[in-house]
């Protein structure tokens, strides 16, 4: 009896992890999977228009992408960011490890604050930027665009630290506008209101935890929001419920893509590519060469890179810069050409778009030094727009200037205001 | 007496691109095959009724797009149709699948490793980089580093110069790849034994060496800087068989004048003086050209073509330790139905893909070993694919054609010939294996042809059956590749050519070296090359 008992347990035991396997095999009949937010996303998207975010089903827009910018800046704007890539980064040795890894200092990091940072590879060449949220003295997070676990695995030999992949684990949602705090207080989340720009708390939400940031990816006033996966819908629906008074409404990628503009931020694989995608070797690039040198610190002891971005500096071997443009008129430029004095080729536009905020065509470009470095003067963008099947090309001034476009007080404003 | 202009001997797939360009050139040209049908090893035969075998070679991806256009063969019938990516099967009754969207493909290795999963674009960034770098010197003439022609030196200049461009670290890559094996090679990216293995697979393919082998990382390479359409690193088949290639190419050959004779099989070639005068056919008709270009690999051309007396020591001796080893063979089996693995999901994506069944760089090393020891392999490796999931042209509907690459098969056994009895005992090694995943199997097999190298060398004419023609390790490469001093094309008989795959840029359904070689003629002739695109370009 006993015997047959145990041989039908393992029997079921075997059936159990066949069953586990036959369900991890069949990933491939959904080849563009849901995030633990698309029950709720799918009902508001009206358009149907999607995209590919890292395999998951993004919206690039739900149902209007303007409205959708303008609900970003007027009201508040509820943006699914679980694709993002997250690892899970803890051991008593986490600090020094990231220290080692990123470009900043983390040890002037302090638990309970985030900071944006970027990370190299042996040559100095940046894999990413992204952010780092201290959790706890031995607990972080990274949040990248790309996907780096062998890099990060590697690099964490003789560190006691472990490294974890926990995209899928993890729900995430940006939270973002003037009343994305008001709203935030509404639902419940006391103690919301002492959060400084980059400062995160822990909250409880529906037996479980939420980690909330004031970051974000806008310019603007506004949170980053993480919960266990099983914990998404109620998290959505939480925020829904105490916004509906305030305009809070969903939006997808195209009006977060302008609103980032505005705000001067740059995006991996748009405005510069990865290394370990950069297939041709000229397109690899150094921090300095894409905006991000004020993230590093030579006083700090040895991080990835050192040796190759001082060198680098020092020999003056850095070849390209990216600069914020304002270029005249109204007419986007993106992916024009940069030229200098009219005719000789000295850029590419990255990002561009007439910025409703700052009233002015921005954009951002990656020029060839030492034009966009110590030659500013005398830059053009050749636009080719494209209207009703003919190119009507533009050749029109081009500034440098300082980023980000936009400057909103009520982004670092303390204590956050209701609008 | 007539002399052609040229005369082709072999119209197996570079013979007849190479006619098709001398044709095209104005020349009038005589291709002259010793089988009753032309293609070389590339072929589909109807072996039994309503089943269309590609017996020999099996996928495409290789073949140059500039020839199929040069040449029209999309006109005369030729279609490639891209094929899913994959899978090995393991031996716990699972399967590591590769999924051609990326992100599936990531998920898919993550059920084994989220380290190799993320570690994969790397891997794909670093082999992308190194197939750039040798895709443009497919389409050009080797230089001979020893002349101190203008064009030579230009030539040198060129690769040095794409060699100079490149940063330290991908010059370092680069001579690691050409000197690596490719179990090496892939332990700097991954650490799962079954996604080595699904990688390691391309570098030992029709190659007498085992994925331990320092050179085999190039041939994976090799079979990375194809395309369909654009899509680098495809690979696809034929519609109605890898003999649509050969198909289209002898129609656009005759379409433009040129003549083929089939059953015509060259004893031996007709030297006068040191030059080539024309052939000798093996019922005694001679033939005159005033070129002649083999096809035939250059042992074939060298030992048995052409008298010993007409050709310089070294040149003799080099022809002679030329690795052309025979590895593998070929099973092909008609099917009345579908197999069924119950490893894979019915509706899985893999049944449209390759398959494998050696889990492990292991396992792969291990059939090595039997090869080693003059036996074929008793767990052998096994490229499967059932290509009329796709092309609907090949068998009846709901009927099948299968076609097993298989590795190794050692070109004697034991020292000795093979037999019939070994080549039952081979295609039992086969089907076994494939049973042992696929119950039933044996009875949804309607026929079956067995190639050893044995069949392969007396059908096709390829030494000891290499599907190379010579081993593509970095010793046989651009101007070793046959013969140092011999790698453009000419031969140290006047007027007699080669054209087959046993010189520059090597095999694989590529196209390139008949079409090279075609270029060199109309430059010894002066003849303007107008009609041949240039490679396209790699941006």
């Amino acid at each position: 009896m006993a015997q047959a008992t145990r041989k039908k347990l393992v029997e079921t035991e075997v059936d159990t992890a066949l069953d586990a396997r036959t369900a991890a095999q069949s990933h491939f009949r959904t080849l563009r999977l849901g995030t633990p937010f698309q029950p709720r996303i799918d009902a508001l998207g009206l358009k149907q228009d999607w995209y590919s975010w890292a395999g998951y089903r993004a919206p690039h827009s739900l149902w209007d992408e303007e409205l959708e910018y303008f609900a970003i800046r007027s009201q508040a704007a509820l943006f699914d960011i679980s694709p993002m890539t997250k690892y899970r980064i803890e051991g008593p040795d986490a600090e020094a490890y990231l220290d080692r890894v990123t470009l900043r200092d983390v040890t002037k990091l302090k638990p309970g604050r985030v900071h944006y940072t970027a990370w190299c590879d042996d040559e100095g060449f940046v894999l990413d930027d992204g952010t780092l949220f201290r959790l706890s003295p031995t607990r972080f997070r990274l949040c990248s665009q790309e996907r780096h676990l062998p890099w990060l695995l590697d690099s964490a030999v003789g560190y006691e630290v472990s490294v974890e992949e926990e995209t899928e684990a993890v729900a995430g949602l940006a939270l973002q506008g003037p009343t994305s705090f008001a709203i935030l207080r509404d639902a419940g989340f006391a103690g919301v209101e002492r959060l400084k720009v980059f400062d995160l708390a822990e909250f409880a939400h529906d037996g479980a935890t939420v980690t909330i940031s004031r970051t974000g990816f806008t310019g603007d006033l506004g949170y980053e929001l993480f919960v266990p996966a099983d914990k998404a819908l109620s998290l959505w629906d939480r925020l829904m419920a105490a916004g509906e008074l305030r305009g809070i409404r969903a939006i997808g990628y195209t009006a977060l893509n302008r609103a980032r503009l505005e705000a001067g931020l740059i995006v991996a694989n748009a405005d510069f590519t990865t290394s370990e995608h950069a297939i041709r070797t000229d397109r690899l690039r150094m921090p300095d060469e894409i905006g991000l040198g004020f993230m590093i610190d030579p006083a700090k002891g040895h991080f990835n890179g050192r040796r190759a971005i001082l060198e680098a500096r020092a020999k003056k071997k850095l070849r390209h810069v990216l600069v914020g443009l304002e270029i005249e008129g109204n007419i986007p430029a993106e992916h024009a050409i940069v030229y200098y004095r009219k005719s000789q080729e000295v850029g590419l536009v990255s990002a561009a778009m007439w910025s409703p905020m700052a009233k002015r065509n921005i954009a951002l470009a990656s020029l060839k030094r030492p034009y966009g470095d110590t030659i500013v003067d005398d830059l053009w963008v050749e636009i080719y727009a494209m209207r009703e099947l003919q190119y009507q090309k533009l050749m029109k001034k081009a500034k440098v200037v300082q980023r980000p476009f936009i400057k909103l007080d009520r982004r670092t404003a303390n204590p956050p205001s209701d609008f | 007496m007539k002399a052609w202009d040229a005369i082709v001997i072999g119209g197996g797939h570079n013979g007849l691109v190479n006619a098709c360009y001398l044709q095209r050139a104005g020349l009038d040209v005589l291709v002259l095959e010793k089988n009753e049908w032309v293609g070389g090893a590339a072929t589909s035969r109807e072996l039994t009724p309503g089943f269309l075998y590609s017996n020999c070679s099996y996928v495409c991806s290789l073949f140059r797009p500039e020839i199929m256009r040069d040449l029209e063969l999309p006109r005369f019938g030729l279609q490639v149709i891209s094929y899913e990516g994959g899978a090995v099967f393991t031996r716990d009754g699972d399967y590591l699948a590769n999924y051609r969207d990326h992100d599936a493909h990531r998920r898919e290795f993550a059920r084994f490793s989220k380290r190799d999963a993320e570690g994969y674009d790397r891997y794909s960034r670093d082999v992308t980089r190194q197939c750039r770098f040798i895709q443009p010197l497919l389409m050009r003439t080797a230089p001979d580093p020893t002349s101190f022609r203008p064009r030579d030196i230009g030539e040198l200049l060129y690769l040095g110069k794409k060699f100079a461009g490149l940063s330290a670290e991908e010059m370092a890559l680069t001579l690691r790849f050409w000197t690596m094996s490719i179990s090496d090679f892939l332990d700097e990216y991954f650490e799962t034994d079954v996604i080595k293995a699904n990688f390691a697979l391309s570098g030992i393919i029709g190659t007498a060496l085992g994925p331990m082998s320092p050179g085999t990382a190039y041939v994976l390479l090799h079979h990375y800087m194809g395309e369909v359409d654009g899509s680098v690193g495809a690979w696809g088949y034929a519609r109605g068989g890898m003999g649509a290639v050969t198909k289209a190419l002898a129609a656009s050959f005759k379409a433009s004048g040129g003549t083929i004779r089939t059953g015509a099989e060259v004893d031996h070639v007709l030297i006068r003086n040191g030059k080539a005068k024309g052939v000798v056919l093996a019922d005694g008709e001679e033939i005159y050209g005033k070129l002649v270009i083999s096809n035939a690999d250059v042992k074939r051309t060298f030992l048995k073509l052409v008298e010993e007396k007409e050709l310089p020591d070294i040149f003799l001796r080099r022809v002679r330790n030329f690795k052309i080893r025979g590895s593998s063979g070929k099973v092909n089996i008609a099917l009345d139905s579908l197999p069924e693995f119950p490893a894979l999901p019915k509706d899985s994506p893999v049944y449209r893909a390759d398959m494998h069944f050696t889990d492990s760089i292991e396992r792969m090393e291990r059939a090595y070993d039997d090869w080693k020891a003059g036996r074929w392999s008793a767990d052998p490796f096994l490229d499967m694919m059932i290509p009329t999931t796709l092309d609907p042209t090949m068998a009846p509907p709901g009927k099948h054609f299968m076609s097993c690459f298989v590795q190794y098969a050692p070109p004697k056994i034991n020292g000795r010939d093979w037999t019939d009895a070994d080549r039952d005992g081979f295609a039992e090694s086969v089907i076994s294996q494939i049973a042992q995943y696929s119950p039933g199997f044996r009875d949804r097999i309607v026929h079956m042809e067995v190639r050893t190298p044995r069949e392969i060398e007396a059908e096709v004419g390829l030494t000891e059956g290499n599907i190379f023609q010579g081993e593509l390790t970095f010793d046989q490469l651009l101007f070793n590749r046959p013969v140092p001093g011999y790698a453009q094309y000419r031969s140290p008989v006047g007027g007699l050519y080669m054209c087959g795959s046993s010189t520059h840029p090597g095999g694989g359904v590529m196209g390139a070296p008949g079409r090279n070689a075609a270029a060199e003629i109309l430059r010894d002739l002066a003849k303007p090359t107008l009609h041949m695109s240039p490679a396209h370009d790699v941006i």
